[in-house]
C-alpha cells in the first residue's frame, strides 16, 4: 500500500500548479462555507443569550390579552393569592444615539432561572434597587452608555449586546411606566391551592415558554440566504476541484493500469486514492476553515448592521471560534473533495486492464446525454412556473429559486450547443468553420466550468438588480418619508415644552413624533400619532388608501399600517385592528415601511394622546425653509443646549439611512464577488486541463499551415465566445432570480415588495467582467501554446504515440 | 528540381546527451517522382519528413524547394509553406475530430486558398468515401479515416506530398488498397511523392528507393 501510494503522489511532485490549483480550490471553497456558517454561528448564539436572558425559552409568562402593560396593582393582587410571580419591564430608551433595550427586574422574585445576574452574590443589592441603582450590560453596551446616564454601569459580558438589566423600579422612571409591568414571569413551581387566574386577572393570558426566540425566527430566512449563498460559492469552488482532479485522474490513467496489472487489486488501488484525497481534504479543510474565519471577522461587522438595520438584532462584532464550525468546515471540505471525485473513483473502479492506451476523449457528453438534460431542465422550468403560480411561503421562494437555477445549469450545454451551431452555419472560411465546430468540441469539457460561471452571474445580475431595485425605490420613499427638513430630540418634558413654544415663531410647523409600544394583531409594533399637515399629506409614501385617508385619520376615523403588518396578518383597507388598551379602530391606509423590521400603526396625534396620556413627548420634525435650517439648528443647540447628536438636518438623516442600507448589502456584494472570483477560477483550472488533451487536435491544424500564435488566438477568441454566449444565457436567469428575490422571498423574510427596475450599464458591467475574466483564465493557456515548442507537437504524430 | 535537400544535420538533447539522428543528408527529387525512405526505427526517417514538411528546423544544411530555403523563413514564412506548398499523410491519420468526412478533406485546400468542391467530390468517389461524408472521423474505420487523409492531402493539388508510414497502421490488405489509390491519384496529379516505410514490399512499388541508416543514406 505503501509503495501504491509513493507511485500515486510521485505524479503530483511533476505537477505542483496542478496540486496548487487543487488545494486552492479546495481551499476557497471551504473557507467561503466556513465563513458564512461562522458568521451565522455567531448571530445565532447571541439570539440564544437574548432568548434565555430572562429565561424566556424556560418560563411560562403572564401577558395581557391586549398586548399593552400590566397595572402593578394586579400583580400584588396575584402574588397575594398565591401565585409566585415576578415582574419584568421592557422597553427601548435612547441614550444619545444609542437605542438600547432595558429589562427591569425584581430581583427578589425572579426565578432562578430568569437571573441573568446575581445581583445576591455580586453583594450589590442594596445598590442594585436603591437609587442611583445599577445598569448591568455588555462591555459594547457599556461604550454606548459612555457619558449619557449618572447610574454606574457594571460590566457582565454573558448579556446580550444592547441590553440593559437594572431594578424594576429604576427602569418604570427610565421608561415613563410608572406602576407598569410588561408581563409577569411564572415560578414552574406554582401553589396548586391558588384562586384562578380568571378571579383575579380574566385581562391576563399565560404565554408558553419561548424557546426559539422571536429574533431566531424573524432572522432566519436572513440566514438561510446567506447559507444559500455559502453554498453557492462553496458548489463553484467544488468545480475547481472536480477539474483538478479529474485531470490528475485521466493523467494517471496509464499508472492505475500498470498498477492493476502488476497485481495490485482495484480495492486496494481505490482505498490508496481514496488516502491521498482526503489527506488533500484534511489540508485543504484546515486551511480552508481559517480562511473563512478570517473572512467572517472581516464581514462580520457589516452583517451586524445588516441585522441590526432589518431585524433590530444585536449581534457582537467579534467571532468566536467554535469547534463545531471546525468540525462542520472539515467534513464538508471531505464531502466535497469525494463528491467532485466520485466519476475519477469511478472510472477506476471500472478501469478495463487491456483497454487501449490512448487518452479517453474528455468527458464526452453525447447528444443524447444533452437532449435528456434539456428535458430534465424542461421538467424543472414547468415546475418552477407551477411553484410561482400556487406556491406560497419562504420554502417555496427558495425552491423556486432551485429549480431555476438547476434547471438553468442542465440547459446551458443545450444553449450553447445550439449558438455555436448557428456560429458555424454563418460562417464561411474553413478556419471558422474549425473554430465553431472545434468549440462545440469541446464543449462537454468546459460545460461544468461554464456552467459555474453562469451560476455566479446570475447570482450577481439576480442580486445586483434586486438590490439596485431597492436603492433606487429606497432613495425615493427616503425622500417622501423624511420630508421635513429638521429633526429635533428633547431630553424632558420641560424642554419639549420650552422648544415648541420657541418655535412657533421661527418655523413652519413643529410636527410630533410620538410613539407607545404595543402589541397590535399579535405582533409587537410602535404606534405613532401623526399631526393633520400637508407635509403627510403631499409625502407619505402610500401603497393603497381610502379616499379622504388624512381627514379619517386626524378625525380618529382610521389607522394607517406599514406594508409589514399588512402582509404578516393579512391586513387590508377596511379591516378593523384592536390598539393595546381595546381601541378598536379601522385600516384606512398602508404605507411603504422600507428597513424597519416592525410593525408599525399610525393614528391622530390627539387619538393617540387619549389613548395613551403618557406617551413621551420629547421628539420633533420641524418644517422650515431650507436656507434657515442650519441657523434654527445652531440657534437650537446655543438656546436650550441641546447636544449636537440629538438635533440631525434632512440631508444628515438622509445619509445616515442610505449609509445604513449600503452597509446592509455589502456583505451579499463581497459574497457576489467571491463567487464570481470562484468560477474565473474554475475557469482557469478547466481551461488548463483542456489545454494538455487537446493537442493532438491542434496539432494537424498547426501541420497545415496555421501558425501557433493564430491558434493560439483562437484558442482564447473560442473562450471568450463561450463566455459570452453564457453571459447571454446568465441575463434573464439573472433576472428570473431578481424577480423571485423581490416578489417572493424579500416579501416573505422583511415583509415588504419592491418594484424591479432595469440597470441594463450593470449587466454590461458584470458581463465584461466576466469575460475579462475568463480572457484572463484563458490568457496562460493560450500563452503557452504560442510559445509551444514545434517538438511537443511533433509528438503527436511520432508513431510511437 | 522540386526538393534539394543539402548536408542535412539534426540531433535532439536527450538525457544521456545529444543524439546525432540526420548526419548530413542529400536528397533530389524532381516534379512526379515517387520516393521511398526505408530505414530501421530511429533511423531518422520521421525527422527527415519533418524538417522538409517545414514542421521542425535542421541544425545544419539547406532545404530547398522550388528554390526558397526553408531554412531562412520565420516561423510564419513556415506555416505558410505548410499551407500552400506540401501535404501530409501520417500514420496515425490525425483528422480534425470536430469535423466530418466533406469538411476533413475540403479543409487544408480551403487553407491554401485552392477550394474546389469538384476536384473534392472526384477524389471521394475514387477515394470510396462518397456514401459516408457527412460522418465524423471517430465513426469510420482506419482504412477510411486514411483514405479521408489521402484526400485531404491530394485536395490543394500539392506540389509535394509527405507521407509518414500512411499504412503502418491497417492490415496488410486494406494498406495495400490504400496505396494503390494514393498511388494512382499522385501521378495523376503530377506531385512528387516523399514516403517513409518499414516496408521493403510497399517500398518497391515507388519510383525510387533510399534506405537510410545512422543519420546518412547507404545506396
Amino acid at each position: 500500500m505503501k509503495t501504491t501510494l509513493a507511485a500515486l503522489l510521485s505524479h503530483w511532485r511533476r505537477h505542483p500548479v496542478q496540486l496548487a490549483t487543487l488545494l486552492f480550490g479546495l481551499s476557497l471553497a471551504t473557507a467561503l462555507w466556513s465563513a458564512v456558517q461562522a458568521i451565522n454561528d455567531e448571530a445565532r448564539a447571541s439570539y440564544a443569550r437574548a432568548a434565555q436572558t430572562l429565561g424566556q425559552d424556560r418560563l411560562a409568562t403572564l401577558v395581557r390579552k391586549d398586548g399593552s402593560r400590566i397595572d402593578q396593582a394586579v400583580y400584588v393582587a396575584l402574588r397575594r393569592a398565591g401565585w409566585l410571580v415576578s415582574p419584568v419591564l421592557e422597553g427601548d430608551k435612547r441614550f444619545g444615539e444609542h437605542r438600547l433595550r432595558i429589562f427591569g427586574i425584581d430581583p427578589l422574585t425572579a426565578p432562578p432561572q430568569a437571573q441573568a445576574v446575581d445581583v445576591a452574590e455580586t453583594g450589590a443589592l442594596l445598590n442594585f434597587v436603591a437609587p442611583p441603582g445599577i445598569f448591568y450590560a455588555a462591555g459594547e453596551a457599556k461604550t454606548k452608555l459612555t457619558g449619557q446616564t449618572s447610574t454606574p454601569v457594571r460590566v457582565i459580558e454573558t448579556i446580550p449586546p444592547g441590553v440593559i438589566i437594572t431594578d424594576i423600579g429604576q427602569a418604570q422612571m427610565l421608561l415613563d411606566a410608572r406602576l407598569q409591568v410588561s408581563r409577569l414571569l411564572l415560578w414552574p413551581e406554582q401553589s396548586p391551592h391558588r384562586t384562578p387566574l380568571s378571579e383575579i386577572a380574566p385581562d391576563l393570558i399565560e404565554r408558553a415558554p419561548d424557546e426559539a426566540g422571536d429574533l431566531a425566527r424573524l432572522t432566519d430566512s436572513f440566514h438561510l440566504n446567506l447559507t444559500a449563498f455559502g453554498f453557492l460559492a462553496f458548489a463553484v469552488g467544488l468545480f475547481i476541484v472536480h477539474s483538478a482532479v479529474g485531470l490528475a485522474f485521466e493523467q494517471r490513467r496509464p499508472m492505475f493500469r500498470t498498477l492493476r496489472a502488476l497485481g495490485v487489486s482495484a480495492r486496494s488501488l481505490m482505498a490508496v486514492i481514496v488516502v491521498e484525497l482526503l489527506s488533500f481534504a484534511i489540508v485543504a479543510g484546515l486551511v480552508g476553515v481559517a480562511l473563512g474565519y478570517a473572512l467572517a471577522a472581516l464581514l462580520l461587522p457589516d452583517v451586524a448592521a445588516t441585522l441590526r438595520g432589518l431585524y433590530g438584532a444585536s449581534v457582537p462584532g467579534a467571532i468566536i471560534i467554535r469547534p463545531q464550525t471546525w468540525a462542520l468546515g472539515m467534513a464538508i471540505a471531505v464531502v466535497g473533495t469525494l463528491i467532485s471525485a466520485a466519476q475519477g473513483l469511478l472510472g477506476v473502479w471500472r478501469l478495463p486492464l487491456l483497454a487501449s492506451a490512448q487518452p479517453r476523449a474528455w468527458a464526452q457528453a453525447s447528444r443524447q446525454t444533452i437532449a435528456w438534460q434539456l428535458i430534465a431542465a424542461a421538467a424543472l422550468f414547468v415546475a418552477a412556473l407551477l411553484i410561482a403560480r400556487f406556491g406560497s411561503g419562504l420554502t417555496a421562494g427558495f425552491v423556486l429559486l432551485a429549480s431555476l437555477l438547476l434547471g438553468a445549469a442542465l440547459a446551458l450545454p443545450a444553449i450553447l450547443m445550439a449558438g455555436l451551431s448557428v456560429g458555424g452555419a454563418l460562417s464561411k472560411s474553413a478556419m471558422s468553420q474549425w473554430f465553431w465546430a472545434d468549440a462545440r468540441q469541446q464543449l462537454p469539457g468546459l460545460s461544468l466550468a461554464l456552467t459555474a460561471m453562469l451560476l455566479a452571474l446570475a447570482a450577481n445580475i439576480g442580486v445586483g438588480t434586486m438590490v439596485s431595485s431597492f436603492r433606487a425605490t429606497f432613495v425615493g420613499w427616503i425622500d417622501q418619508r423624511l420630508a421635513s427638513e429638521l429633526y429635533v430630540g428633547t431630553r424632558d418634558d420641560a424642554e419639549a415644552a420650552a422648544v415648541r413654544a420657541w418655535l412657533v415663531s421661527r418655523s413652519d410647523a413643529v410636527l410630533p413624533i410620538w410613539n407607545v409600544d404595543g402589541e397590535v394583531a399579535g405582533q409587537r409594533a410602535a404606534i405613532f400619532g401623526i399631526a393633520d399637515h400637508a407635509t403627510y399629506r403631499d409625502n407619505w409614501p402610500m401603497l393603497q388608501a381610502a379616499p379622504d385617508v388624512w381627514a379619517k385619520v386626524a378625525r380618529g376615523d382610521g389607522a394607517l399600517i406599514n406594508e409589514q403588518l399588512s402582509r404578516r396578518k393579512a391586513l387590508n383597507l377596511g379591516d378593523a385592528i384592536a390598539l393595546p388598551g381595546g381601541y378598536l379602530t379601522r385600516i384606512v391606509g398602508v404605507y411603504s415601511d422600507y428597513g424597519n423590521p416592525n410593525a408599525q400603526v399610525i393614528i391622530g396625534v390627539n387619538t393617540l394622546t387619549q389613548l395613551f396620556p403618557a406617551v413621551s413627548r420629547l421628539r420633533y420634525a420641524i418644517r422650515v425653509a431650507p436656507e434657515k435650517v442650519q441657523r434654527l439648528a445652531d440657534d437650537l443647540r446655543t438656546t436650550f443646549g441641546i447636544p449636537e447628536q440629538n438635533i440631525i438636518d434632512q440631508t444628515a438623516a438622509k445619509n445616515l439611512s442610505l449609509q445604513t442600507f449600503e452597509r446592509t448589502f455589502k456583505v451579499t456584494g463581497a459574497l457576489n464577488v467571491l463567487t464570481l472570483g470562484v468560477a474565473a477560477l474554475a475557469m482557469f483550472a478547466s481551461l488548463l486541463t483542456l489545454a494538455g488533451m487537446r493537442l493532438p487536435q491542434m496539432a494537424p491544424v498547426w501541420a497545415m499551415g496555421i501558425t501557433r500564435r493564430r491558434l493560439a488566438a483562437m484558442e482564447l477568441a473560442r473562450s471568450l465566445v463561450l463566455a459570452v454566449l453564457t453571459a447571454i444565457a446568465a441575463l434573464p436567469l439573472g433576472l428570473g432570480l431578481a424577480w423571485i428575490l423581490l416578489a417572493i422571498v424579500n416579501v416573505e423574510a422583511f415583509g415588504w415588495r419592491l418594484p424591479i427596475h432595469y440597470f441594463p450599464g450593470e449587466w454590461l458591467r458584470l458581463a465584461l467582467l466576466s469575460v475579462a475574466a475568463t480572457a484572463l483564465a484563458a490568457a496562460l493557456p493560450a500563452w503557452r501554446l504560442s510559445r509551444l515548442a514545434p517538438s511537443e507537437l511533433l509528438k503527436v504524430f511520432a508513431n510511437e504515440r | 528540381m522540386l526538393l534539394d535537400v543539402r548536408q542535412l544535420k539534426k540531433s535532439f538533447v536527450t538525457a544521456e546527451g545529444p543524439i546525432a539522428v540526420l548526419n548530413g543528408v542529400d536528397l533530389h527529387l524532381d516534379r512526379g517522382v515517387s520516393l521511398a525512405l526505408t530505414g530501421e526505427s530511429g533511423s531518422g526517417k520521421s525527422t527527415l519528413l519533418h524538417l522538409v514538411a517545414g514542421l521542425d528546423r535542421p541544425d545544419f544544411g539547406e532545404i530547398l524547394v522550388d528554390g526558397k530555403d526553408l531554412t531562412t523563413l520565420d516561423d510564419a514564412g513556415l506555416a505558410a509553406f505548410r499551407r500552400e506548398t506540401v501535404a501530409l499523410v501520417f500514420q496515425q491519420f490525425n483528422l480534425i475530430p470536430s469535423l466530418d468526412v466533406a469538411a476533413n478533406i475540403a479543409f487544408h485546400a480551403r487553407l491554401a486558398g485552392r477550394d474546389d468542391p469538384e476536384w473534392q467530390r472526384s477524389l471521394a468517389d475514387r477515394l470510396g468515401l462518397a456514401g459516408i461524408l457527412r460522418r465524423y472521423p471517430e465513426q469510420l474505420s482506419g482504412g477510411q479515416q486514411q483514405r479521408v487523409a489521402i484526400g485531404r492531402a491530394l485536395a490543394g493539388r500539392p506540389r509535394l506530398i509527405l507521407a509518414d508510414e500512411p499504412t503502418g497502421n491497417l492490415d496488410e490488405a486494406t494498406g495495400d488498397t490504400v496505396l494503390d489509390v494514393m498511388l494512382s491519384l499522385v501521378a495523376e496529379t503530377g506531385a512528387a511523392l516523399l514516403m517513409a516505410t518499414h516496408s521493403q514490399r510497399l517500398a518497391g512499388r515507388l519510383g525510387r528507393r533510399l534506405h537510410l541508416h545512422a543519420g546518412r543514406f547507404e545506396s
